[in-house]
């Protein structure tokens, strides 16, 4: 093979790639694409992924998003209905329905972005300006619903009172969808979702709200503490009155054991005794000598007495 | 003879064509991972980990997916980083106070097609949406149902919202769990919920005092009284049983007594008198007509 015969075919080959490289395109997938003519548009714009056929050199291919895509601007400062400034962080996705008109009216995502920011931003700003802070925050009336399991829930709750809201987060969210939406089809945009990412306080009021909180907290740690002093006291109470019945019932039975028994025995005493009362004095006497004697006792008897009477009147058998 | 002949020019060629032939050609589908064919950009079939062919010189494109892997997003925190992220834990609650939030999601990627070709950047949709889908779920509960009770509600909830959002805008993820980690107030709040703490140990403690206080005595006493009933009912049996007996004795010398009464009596006397005397210190006798006392037995001395 000579040099010479090499040279066309490769010359031919590379004519090959340049034509068609400027007569194939390729569509990818999650991708569309306007074809224009000297800058104007033809035909509709091509959504399906493949290898396509354009007019070589004097069509262009502009392709575009077919996928959803994000928007996510930083928070924007909005006071509420009820005068609270808030912090409020929208995100939202959005897509490009007619690749045509947004070719036409932005042609690039940072135009596209920047009015969407405008779009969006004063759409929320709109609504949750004209909402109190709750039904941004809320989404239902589920928390009414719930009782309180503990003390803490209970005593948390009275500070800042939990009321019903009307709308919620969810249809907030869906109005501010709906406002924004109306001005973005002659973009060829079309929104996706818009969703509060997140509300915070302004760095004042978030201040507020922890002092707030802490004294909510303090109340209740003082509720407990005095919860605490006061069933102790309780406690000690109950023990001393338990401690009085104790004793004071303890007391009585005894006593009343003790009267029985000696009522008993006075019974017994005196119907024994009764039989011959002279008799009982008489050994009662007896038993009364033996017992208040002792050892240095000094007696004095009498010589009439029974045990003197012989010594004196020992004559008496005579008589 | 030069050395760059046509032929050999041409071998070169043909050499360095068939190379980029093999090398465009085939490719590798690791174990975890899913290709998805893209011929002229448009996708035309998944293949499963192996070694596969396609279409050289990127006429064919394989796009390989991670779909068994298990991905995890941080809210709030960053596993080795600490940097403070409360601009993402910070939520504000239906009370509207503000609870500080720090979880995690898990999950995979379940259509690998969607999560190509629907979304743009479907891990930044899943961290918008997880924070919406918190933030959302936080806000309907009170700080003290988010601190204390409400965890394993709160998870479940928000895994449940955030892949019913994740499917409507065709992300192709699919949420495994979300598990919340650090959940606390706020810190310049957290002292006055450590005080909290406090204050309810100190409640127990002092209740716990009281009926110590009140164990220590309580039982104590009930034994003493029931000592003090035993010692009466003691009292009574030996009050009573004396008394019989004392009676006993009664009725039986009285019965002896009836017999022969003057004379029981006099020995009874006199036996008493023997018992008595030997006992006595001095004994006095006087006689019944004077006054003075003669001392006749000193039976001591």
């Amino acid at each position: 093979m000579k040099l010479s015969i090499l040279i066309p075919i490769i010359v031919v080959v590379l004519l090959i790639v340049v034509l068609s490289s400027g007569m194939f395109y390729i569509v990818k997938e999650g991708e569309q694409v306007v074809i224009t003519q000297f800058g104007r548009p033809v035909g509709e714009p091509i959504v399906d992924a493949g290898l396509k056929i354009k007019t070589p050199f004097i069509q262009q291919v502009h392709s575009f998003e077919k996928r959803i895509l994000e928007w996510d601007d930083s928070p924007t400062q909005i006071p509420t209905k009820d005068k609270r400034f808030i912090l409020l962080d929208t995100t939202a996705r959005w897509r490009i329905v007619d690749a045509l008109k947004y070719y036409q009216a932005l042609g690039t995502e940072v135009l596209a972005i920047s009015r969407l920011d405008d779009i969006i931003n004063s759409a929320a700003r709109d609504l949750v300006t004209a909402q109190l802070l709750i039904e941004a925050v809320r989404n239902s009336n589920s928390v009414l619903e719930r009782k309180p399991e503990t003390l803490e829930e209970e005593a948390g709750q009275s500070t800042e009172k939990l009321e019903a809201i009307s709308i919620g987060r969810e249809k907030i969210t869906q109005k501010i969808h709906a406002k924004a939406q109306e001005s973005l089809p002659r973009f060829g945009i079309e929104l996706v979702d818009v969703q509060i990412k997140r509300i915070n306080y302004v760095e004042e009021v978030r201040e507020k709200v922890f002092t707030r909180m802490i004294s909510e907290r303090q109340r209740i740690s003082e509720k407990y503490k005095s919860e605490g002093e006061g069933e102790a006291a309780d406690i000690m109470g109950q023990k001393k009155k338990e401690l009085e019945r104790i004793q004071s019932e303890a007391y009585k039975e005894a006593e009343q054991i003790r009267g029985a028994a000696d009522a008993q025995a006075i019974q017994i005493y005196a119907e024994a005794h009764g039989k011959d009362p002279e008799f009982f004095a008489f050994l009662q006497t007896l038993e009364t000598y033996r017992k208040t004697n002792n050892a240095s006792t000094k007696l004095i008897l009498s010589t009439d007495s029974e045990l003197y009477k012989y010594l004196k009147d020992s004559q008496a058998i005579r008589r | 003879m030069s050395l760059i002949t046509p032929k050999r020019i041409l071998i070169i060629v043909l050499g360095i064509v068939v190379l980029i032939i093999l090398s465009t050609s085939f490719y590798t589908v690791e174990a975890d991972e899913i290709a998805v064919v893209l011929l002229f950009g448009k996708s035309v079939r998944n293949t499963d980990p192996g070694l596969h062919f396609k279409l050289p010189f990127g006429i064919e494109k394989a796009i390989k997916v991670q779909i068994r892997k298990v991905f995890k997003e941080e809210f709030g925190f960053r596993t080795g980083d600490g940097r403070d992220f409360s601009a993402e834990s910070l939520l504000l609650t239906a009370d509207l106070s503000i609870a500080d939030v720090e979880w995690v999601v898990q999950y995979k990627i379940k259509d690998p097609e969607k999560f190509l070709f629907s979304v743009r950047n479907p891990k930044f949709a899943l961290r918008d949406l997880s924070e919406v889908v918190m933030s959302r779920v936080i806000g309907d509960r009170t700080v003290t149902e988010v601190l204390t009770v409400g965890r394993i509600e709160i998870a479940s909830e928000v895994e449940q919202h955030l892949q019913t959002l994740l499917d409507l805008y065709e992300t192709g993820l699919d949420v495994g769990k979300v598990t919340l980690q650090n959940v606390n107030p706020p810190d310049k709040v957290k002292p006055s919920y450590n005080a909290v703490n406090e204050a309810k140990q100190e409640k127990d403690r002092l209740i716990n005092e009281a009926w110590r206080d009140y164990n220590q005595s309580i039982p104590k006493s009930k034994g003493l009284a029931s000592q003090q009933i035993s010692e009466a009912q003691g009292y009574a049996l030996k009050r009573v049983n004396e008394a019989q007996g004392d009676a006993d004795k009664f009725n039986s010398i009285r019965a002896e007594y009836q017999k022969a009464k003057e004379v029981t009596r006099k020995r009874l006397y006199l036996e008493t008198m023997q018992d008595i005397l030997p006992n006595i210190k001095e004994v006095y006798v006087i006689d019944s007509n004077t006054n003075t006392p003669i001392p006749i037995l000193q039976l001591k001395e």
